[in-house]
């Protein structure tokens, strides 16, 4: 326990283990921590900043969707308007065309039913004629015959 | 006990001495002391080799360690190293913060060097007592023809009073240089001798004074002893127990070594963070201004 130059040696050590210390142990490692501190922080800050902007976004979205719900509404509404609309004037113009139609094919059959008479009286009054005459060629006198005939005809 | 030969208080005696290196007085001859006697006659004028061998050796595994992990300090996900060098860092700061209300660079390095040095110093502590110095002896008596009895070799730097006064002596110049620096020659001056009798008198104020500088004088003086021998007194008193449990038997040593090895570590911790905040408080004294 003798006190001797140990103890200055000792200070001297003490003085350049601290300036050391000083200058290579303590700056880098609390520079380090304090970054560090930093960008935690600014994550942090960031992430609460995300999620405002999240909120956000959402209520964005809701209104938009909603927007959107309404506006599929309308169009369905329109389209179903419009369909009503396509399908009466369909009816109107499928009914004037069944009636054009139905007015072609009667005017069509009347004048069927004419030739039909035409040809039919023809076909007739030949036939009487013949009928006539096969019956006259036996007996009957041409002449007055014929004169019957003809008042038969004009009557037909 | 591999005292051999050796009664108990030569054992005890020779494990307290150091390792000296110094100016023989009788002839003028730079040597290491061959017995304790010869040690203390050297006086001033010698070195312990072990205590400053150890001392130096144990900051120079705190500087490289730190300064590894500084040099390749991450601001991302810390390792395990630096994560644990980062703690210790933090502890400090925010003593260093609590205590120290100035602002200077120095006092936290430096606080964190007596931290971390005093500890690694009391660490040595927990080496068993003859661990070390038996492999000194052996080396010394197989390669330098040294006598086994004259082979002395502590490992524990703070159980040498010259280690701990060193340091706290060191932290007192630098008090005193901070004190003259932050309060001027004459701030400190009135500090140590206007406080703390003092009186509106001028006349009564004059007869205060000596009286003043003494009270204040044997506060001023009483810090960097009380400071370095509260470090010293621990860890000796520590060692003296050690080597005391040493003397047992050998199959006993264990029953009380044990205990006081785990109470130790708890002393060892106490005693280095203690030395930290004395010397963050005198310095935080020094830089006081305007208080008084």
């Amino acid at each position: 326990m003798n006190i001797n130059l140990t103890l200055i040696g000792q200070a001297i050590s003490f003085a350049i283990f601290v300036w050391f210390c000083m200058k290579y142990v303590w700056p880098p490692i609390t520079s380090a921590l304090d970054q560090r501190k930093k960008t935690i922080s600014d994550g942090l800050s960031a992430a609460e900043l995300g999620q405002q902007a999240l909120e956000k976004a959402k209520i964005e979205v809701d209104s938009k969707i909603s927007e959107a719900k309404s506006e599929a509404k309308n169009i369905v509404s329109m389209a179903e308007k419009r369909q009503g609309d396509i399908l009466d004037e369909a009816n109107v113009k499928a009914a004037e065309e069944t009636s054009k139609k139905l007015k072609l094919a009667e005017q069509e059959v009347e004048q069927l039913a004419m030739r039909l008479k035409e040809s039919l009286k023809k076909d007739v009054s030949k036939l009487v004629v013949e009928g006539a005459e096969m019956i006259l060629k036996k007996e009957i006198d041409k002449q007055v015959h014929d004169k019957a005939i003809k008042d038969l005809v004009t009557k037909i | 006990m591999a005292a051999g030969a050796q009664t108990g208080s030569e054992y005890i005696k020779h494990h307290l001495t150091n390792w000296t290196f110094g100016k023989d007085p009788s002839d003028g001859v730079w040597k290491i002391a061959e017995t304790a006697q010869q040690a203390q006659e050297m006086g001033f004028y010698a070195i312990h080799l072990d205590s400053m061998g150890w001392s130096v050796a144990l900051g120079f595994i705190f500087i490289l360690l730190f300064s590894f992990v500084g040099k390749k300090a991450t601001t991302g996900v810390p390792g395990g190293l630096q994560n644990s060098i980062e703690i210790i860092i933090e502890f400090i700061d925010t003593n260093v913060k609590d205590t120290f209300s100035h602002t200077n660079k120095l006092i936290a390095p430096m606080a964190l060097t007596a931290f971390v040095w005093v500890l690694l110093m009391n660490l040595m502590d927990l080496v068993p007592v003859d661990f070390i110095p038996q492999i000194a002896t052996f080396i010394g008596v197989n390669f330098y023809d040294m006598d086994p009895h004259h082979v002395y070799f502590k490992i524990v730097p703070t159980t040498d009073p010259n280690v701990t006064m060193g340091m706290s002596l060191s932290v007192f110049f630098l008090a005193l240089f901070y004190s003259v620096k932050n309060k001027g020659v004459g701030g400190f001056v009135g500090e140590l001798t206007l406080h703390p009798f003092t009186s509106k008198n001028f006349l009564i104020k004059l007869i205060l004074i000596p009286i003043n500088l003494f009270l204040e004088g044997v506060s001023l003086l009483a810090k960097p002893i009380s400071h370095g021998l509260r470090l010293f007194g621990n860890l000796y008193a520590g060692e003296m127990i050690f080597i005391l449990i040493a003397l047992l038997p050998l199959y006993a040593q264990w029953t009380l070594s044990v205990p006081w090895a785990i109470f130790h570590i708890l002393v060892i911790v106490l005693q280095a963070f203690i030395f930290m905040v004395l010397m963050v408080v005198y310095m935080n004294m020094a830089h006081d201004t305007g208080d008084h």
